[in-house]
């Protein structure tokens, strides 16, 4: 029988690709619109590189990972507290769970404007809002994967006697993890591009004021350099968390069940 | 009884012949290619009830799809009614799976239905066909229900009168009673030798109950561990006219044994590969 | 009304009593907000004034431009590469990190190609919203019952006919789902742009009242986002469960 070497080329042959054909077609875009419009990767690459090595952008980069990594701790903790309340409540779940995916579907931008009156201009505006991007996909996946338990796994539990503490540790929580974990990946990014937009409409300092600065100054260099930091940035974030995910689902070989899909 | 060989009872033509056929599934990235089925010759014999046991993993509903004309042989050919079988599954063949088919959008009624699509019937035909059909199976009384509303037992049902309906030459069950519970098995058992005697078609069985085998089958084809081939052929002598209460008659004990005898060599060799990959 | 829909609708009006109290009793100042009361009585002025209907079309308008595009569009490219290995593999990385890409920051580049009117923000929206539908379409498509669709070709069926039959019926539910969320984004990214930058919409008139401090003109129009798309939403998700309840599935 013959046996076809998997080898480490299969596994990245799709990312690779996609890299590749990523900068294709932005170097097509570039020499579609010109000069006015778009900047080359390399253009693009080399402007980087000069902002990097000087001073002008840390402080700003500073300013956005600070905001975004407040935003991400109080989503994940608040959406944990209030998934896992829910989901182990069972009433109170079945009440609020619909409301909660009500409030998911509400463009959260439109709530900035009375955030930004309760907070104030600043740091505290930019968090909140980012982690409200976050806490609900976060919370909607914790519930579900406390329902998704098995309860044959609770009742192998008792069989063997466990405490209240070693059902927690040594059942509940690796059952639930995956899809927990599912949650906060996908809550992570909505957290950053909570901040992010956060940034861009009231903001003194941070990469999205400064986009929207370069927007207004129509500096087109600045608009792309920044604009390719965030997203390679984010999906580099997304991309390891996706490949630790991966290694969850893999493991645990959890069944595709009546989860939400995957937003 | 009998040495393993292609043909049956005489006095019956050949329907379909399965010729020196083999399937092998192609590997695919870090999987080897796998040696599914095969060879083998088979000649089924116009209405006969036709059983096949074997050990799980064997290719049994390989067999069944490459009969059916689902599968591509890799060599080998099927015959049905003298013409080969490429690519389509033949007018005048039917397939009632393991798997629940029932379409869960669809009623009783348009799941029933769907065998006739591709028939050229008039509208009254249709209705005519669909009612026979609801009648023969018992299912008047839920022919507006959806899938959702029915039993797994009923839902086989369902599929089975979907499958009549076409008033097929050759029916395929690919263990069609394996989800349901031992008596509800017995008595569906029934329900099959009826429309069998009812239709006159020819059967071909898949399933791992010898004694659901032994019950119903003229001829029992006893298959070996992976790769499958036939390395058994029995004959029950049951008459045409006959119910689950064969299994009172001596005869039955011993076709079973018989079956048993021949299978549990390569049933443990079955459970043996199948822990060696764990 | 059920048991539930009752515990929720107190829940809501609880709530609303409390923040209505807060700000009668001055916890929050007439600043930050005004009290819920106030805003229903300015929303119903503001509708009835015809003011803000331009805006309300406009942004609607534009939103539903994008939703349909997405979702069509979301439709033909999962059908197209739901069976080819290769282009699935090199797509997938793109759909898992695609939504943490802050879409909205080519909003500016849009412009400039395209210039300040509706075009950028239709983009913005058909790019937010298509991924979401190839992506639960595809997790449908790819659900699909192998028993189907042989039951399929047993009964004749040929390969146009299995999809349109057999596999987008089997799949209605996740497209549905899909479907869903294509309809937050699309109206996310066309308020998103407005915000931005714009000289119509909704968007733009909220952030016109934001910065004229003009609350009484900017909670009711916030307070109209959120119902349009709650009972939107709502909508979907009545034709949902009635999809799923008739298959047994919820």
């Amino acid at each position: 029988m013959r046996r076809i070497d998997a080898g480490p080329w299969q596994a990245w042959r799709g990312p690779i690709i996609l890299i590749v054909s990523v900068f294709v077609v932005w170097q097509g875009l570039y020499l579609l619109a010109g000069e006015m419009a778009m900047r080359s990767p390399m253009q693009t690459f080399s402007y980087l590189g000069k902002l990097l090595a000087g001073d002008r952008i840390w402080p700003h980069i500073h300013e956005t990972a600070k905001a975004s990594a407040l935003a991400v701790v109080f989503s994940v903790v608040l959406g944990l507290a209030i998934g896992l309340a829910l989901g182990f409540r069972k009433l109170a779940g079945e009440v609020f769970e619909p409301m909660l995916v009500a409030a998911y579907s509400i463009p959260k931008l439109t709530l900035y404007p009375i955030l930004l009156l309760s907070f104030g201009l600043g740091m505290s505006a930019k968090v909140a809002f980012g982690a409200l991007h976050g806490i609900i996909p976060i919370a909607l996946f914790t519930i579900n994967a406390v329902r998704n338990i098995r309860p044959i796994l609770i009742k192998t539990g008792r069989v063997l006697g466990y405490s209240p503490w070693e059902m927690g540790w040594r059942i509940l929580i690796p059952a639930a993890l995956p899809e927990i974990f599912t949650g906060i990946r996908i809550g992570f990014s909505l957290t950053l591009i909570g901040t992010l937009l956060g940034e861009m409409f009231a903001s003194q300092r941070g990469l999205g004021n400064q986009l929207m600065k370069a927007i207004g100054l129509h500096d087109v260099d600045l608009i792309v350099a920044i604009a390719f930091l965030l997203t390679s940035v984010a999906a580099l974030g997304s991309g390891i968390l996706l490949a630790i995910d991966r290694r969850f689902q893999t493991r645990m070989q959890t069944q595709p069940g009546h989860s939400p899909n995957s937003f | 009884m009998t040495t393993p060989d292609a043909g049956g009872p005489s006095g019956l033509e050949p329907h379909v012949t399965l010729q020196a056929v083999t399937r092998t599934f192609a590997g695919q990235q870090s999987t080897p290619a796998v040696h599914a089925l095969g060879p083998v010759d088979l000649t089924l014999r116009k209405g006969e009830f036709f059983a096949v046991v074997g050990p799980s993993g064997c290719g049994k509903s390989t067999l069944l799809e490459v009969l059916a004309g689902i599968s591509q042989p890799t060599s080998g050919q099927v015959i049905f009614e003298g013409q080969p079988v490429k690519g389509r599954v033949p007018e005048g063949v039917g397939v009632v799976f393991q798997e629940d088919a029932c379409f869960p959008w669809l009623n009783v009624t348009d799941n029933i239905a769907l065998g006739l699509q591709a028939l050229p019937l008039s509208e009254t035909e249709r209705r005519q066909r669909v009612e026979d059909a609801l009648a023969l199976t018992g299912l008047k009384a839920f022919a507006q229900a959806f899938p959702a509303q029915l039993s797994g037992g009923m839902r086989q049902r369902v599929c089975i009168a979907r499958t009549l309906i076409m008033r097929p030459r050759l029916i395929l069950l690919d263990e069609p009673f394996g989800a349901l519970d031992q008596q509800t098995r017995l008595l569906m058992g029934e329900e099959v030798l009826r429309l069998w005697r009812q239709s006159g078609a020819t059967i071909f069985l898949i399933t791992h109950a010898l004694d659901e085998a032994a019950m119903l089958a003229d001829r029992i084809g006893v298959m070996s561990a992976r790769p499958g081939r036939l390395i058994d052929l029995v004959e029950t002598g049951w008459p045409r006219e006959r119910d689950s209460r064969v299994v009172e008659l001596p005869q039955f004990g011993q076709l079973t044994a018989r079956l048993w005898r021949s299978l549990r060599g390569e049933s443990l060799k079955s459970l043996d590969s199948s822990q060696a990959t764990q | 009304m059920s048991r539930l829909s009752r515990y929720r609708l107190l829940a809501i009006i609880v709530a609303v009593a409390i923040v209505e109290a807060m700000c009668r009793i001055g916890w929050i100042d007439r600043f930050t907000m005004q009290p819920p009361l106030q805003i229903a009585i300015d929303l119903w002025k503001l509708l009835v004034s015809g003011k803000h209907l331009d805006a309300i079309g406009k942004t609607m308008g534009n939103a539903a431009i994008g939703f349909v595009l997405a979702v069509s569009a979301g439709v033909v490219v999962a059908v197209a590469v739901h069976r080819r290995r290769l282009l699935r593999e090199t797509l997938e990385p793109l759909f898992a990190t695609y939504y943490a890409i802050p879409v909205l920051a080519f909003y500016p580049l849009l412009i400039i190609l395209f210039g300040v009117g509706d075009a950028p923000k239709i983009t913005i929206a058909f790019m937010l919203g298509v991924i979401a539908v190839i992506v639960n379409l595809l997790n449908g498509l790819d659900r699909v019952p192998p028993v189907l669709i042989k039951t399929a070709r047993v009964v004749g069926m040929g390969p146009t006919q299995i999809v349109w039959r057999v596999t987008l019926p089997f799949s209605a539910p996740y497209l549905l789902t899909g479907v869903k969320f294509a309809l937050a984004y699309s109206l996310i990214g066309i308020i998103g742009s407005e915000f931005i930058m714009s000289t119509d919409g909704m968007g733009f008139e909220i952030s016109f009242a934001y910065n004229n401090f003009d609350n009484a003109t900017m909670y009711p129009l916030i307070v109209l986002i959120l119902l349009i798309s709650i009972s939107l939403n709502f909508a979907l998700g009545t034709i949902e469960k009635q999809i799923l309840q008739r298959r047994g599935l919820r």
